[in-house]
């Protein structure tokens, strides 16, 4: 059971704490710089925050400092002389990493073990708590790797990876956009997932190409790793083989349409969900900031919204902004109008913790 | 020597006194100093080790030209500004 929330924003890293039955922001980290994910390692209780210092590039400290030892920034290989790299439209890639979106605590069995996911699409591990990072040079020399593009940003960013609970060496991450792409060697080796996924807005020949899917978030559910949930550009997937294979979701309303998603820790067909109008205009629907949660693995949909502004809402939910804790009863959501809201009782009723924090890019039970 | 001052803002994150160093080009005088402060060079420049998109680089009042090579001559009496651009607040 969690108590306390890790909020990163554009402008700080605020924790939020429950105290006598109330949540209320009870710190605040790197003041005024960018924090674009952070990640609460259980195995050790250590945390670490991504920064994005803008004119002074991306780094990647534990929480209580700026300076770690060494050079502490996932970066990608040193671009062979000559060597220009352009993305599926022509466009010039950049190779310097420029924004950490994802990251993982690796194993239990493997102490220390840090994942990293980065735009333009570079993976990394570390094996000394963030201290060195290792690129994972087989995903990024993957032919097909070239075939990613940019989403909802200006390169392609690798936002999710799930380690498998019963072996470490599997990894699943995923791409926005590329797809899903798994390992079961410890990175080594990859091989595409993610039949099944669909995307109605590409040419109708490239539409079920794994690589073309524009996946939105990716997650496992830890007691049953079989089942994958997917909040995709063009909807709701699910998979109940390892990301094998997804189906569809449809007739979701008010819309299947969003960025987040998160899975009940033991129950897999429980997942959460915060819906928008499609791409077109990213808000809520008729101003109506609710949460969508399945318990029957997509067949029925509640709609959420008890405690959740109703009125002229325009508060759009990131891919990382939807947490849930260990219990699986909890969840906090947090908006890039900087509300955040927190759910005791698994959606059912929302409690407003503030308005006013900065653009909220990710929530997570810590 | 050339002398090297630091924009004010990268010293909250990590300390860049101004500093004299030796070199005929830009990277040369900053290698310099960056192999006595490694942790300075990230700041700096890229995972090429070409200037940051929004880092701009004076000498003798002007603006380098070359900002992925640093190719930029330097004189034994020149003046390094290392500072942010106006880009990418």
């Amino acid at each position: 059971m969690s108590d306390r929330l890790l909020v990163s924003t554009r402008k700080g890293l605020f924790t939020v704490s429950r105290k006598s039955r109330e949540w209320a922001i009870s710190a605040v980290y790197f003041l005024g710089d960018n924090v674009s994910v952070t990640l609460f390692d259980r195995r050790d209780g250590r945390c670490y925050a991504a920064l994005d210092h803008g004119h002074f590039g991306v780094k990647a400290p534990s929480l209580n400092s700026d300076r770690l030892g060494g050079d502490c920034r996932p970066r990608l290989s040193a671009k062979p002389d000559g060597y220009e790299e352009a993305d599926v439209l022509g466009r010039p890639l950049d190779r310097s990493t420029a924004r950490i979106w994802a990251l993982e605590s690796g194993g239990l069995d493997q102490p220390g073990v840090i994942w990293c996911g980065t735009l333009p699409g570079g993976l990394f591990r570390s094996t000394d708590h963030g201290q060195s990072w290792e690129m994972m040079r087989a995903l990024w020399d993957h032919p097909k790797r070239k075939q990613w593009s940019a989403g909802g940003a200006d390169l392609p960013g690798l936002h999710s990876i799930c380690i498998d609970p019963r072996s470490s060496q599997r990894v699943w991450v995923a791409v926005s956009t590329g797809g899903i792409w798994f390992t079961e060697d410890g990175g080594a080796s990859w091989t595409q997932r993610g039949n099944g996924m669909r995307a109605e807005y590409v040419p109708p020949e490239m539409a079920h190409d794994p690589v073309a899917q524009d996946v939105h978030r990716l997650v496992q559910c830890p007691a049953a790793p079989q089942r994958m949930w997917v909040q995709h550009h063009n909807g709701i997937f699910v998979s109940s083989d390892e990301g094998r294979t997804f189906k569809e979701i449809t007739g979701v309303e008010p819309s299947s349409f969003g960025f987040a998603v998160v899975v009940h820790p033991r129950e897999p067909d429980t997942a959460w969900f915060v819906p928008e109008i499609k791409d077109e205009k990213r808000t809520p629907q008729e101003g109506k900031l609710v949460v969508t949660r399945t318990r029957d693995g997509g067949k029925t949909f509640d709609i959420l919204a008890n405690g959740l502004p109703q009125w002229h809402a325009y508060d759009v939910v990131y891919r990382h902004a939807l947490g849930l804790d260990d219990t699986g009863d909890k969840v906090a959501l947090g908006s890039t109008t900087g509300g955040l809201w927190v759910s005791e009782d698994q959606g059912e009723n929302w409690a407003c913790v503030t308005h006013t924090l900065p653009p909220v890019y990710a929530v997570r039970f810590a | 020597m050339a002398k090297v001052v630091f924009t004010a803002n990268i010293q909250r994150h990590v300390l860049c006194p101004v500093t004299e160093a030796r070199g005929q080009t830009v990277r040369e005088v900053l290698e310099s100093i960056f192999a006595e402060n490694f942790q300075a060079r990230s700041y700096v420049l890229d995972d090429q080790s070409a200037l940051r998109k929004h880092m701009t680089i004076f000498v003798d009042g002007r603006m380098i030209r070359d900002r992925v090579r640093l190719g930029d001559a330097v004189s034994e009496t020149s003046t390094i500004y290392v500072l942010q651009a106006l880009s990418g607040g």
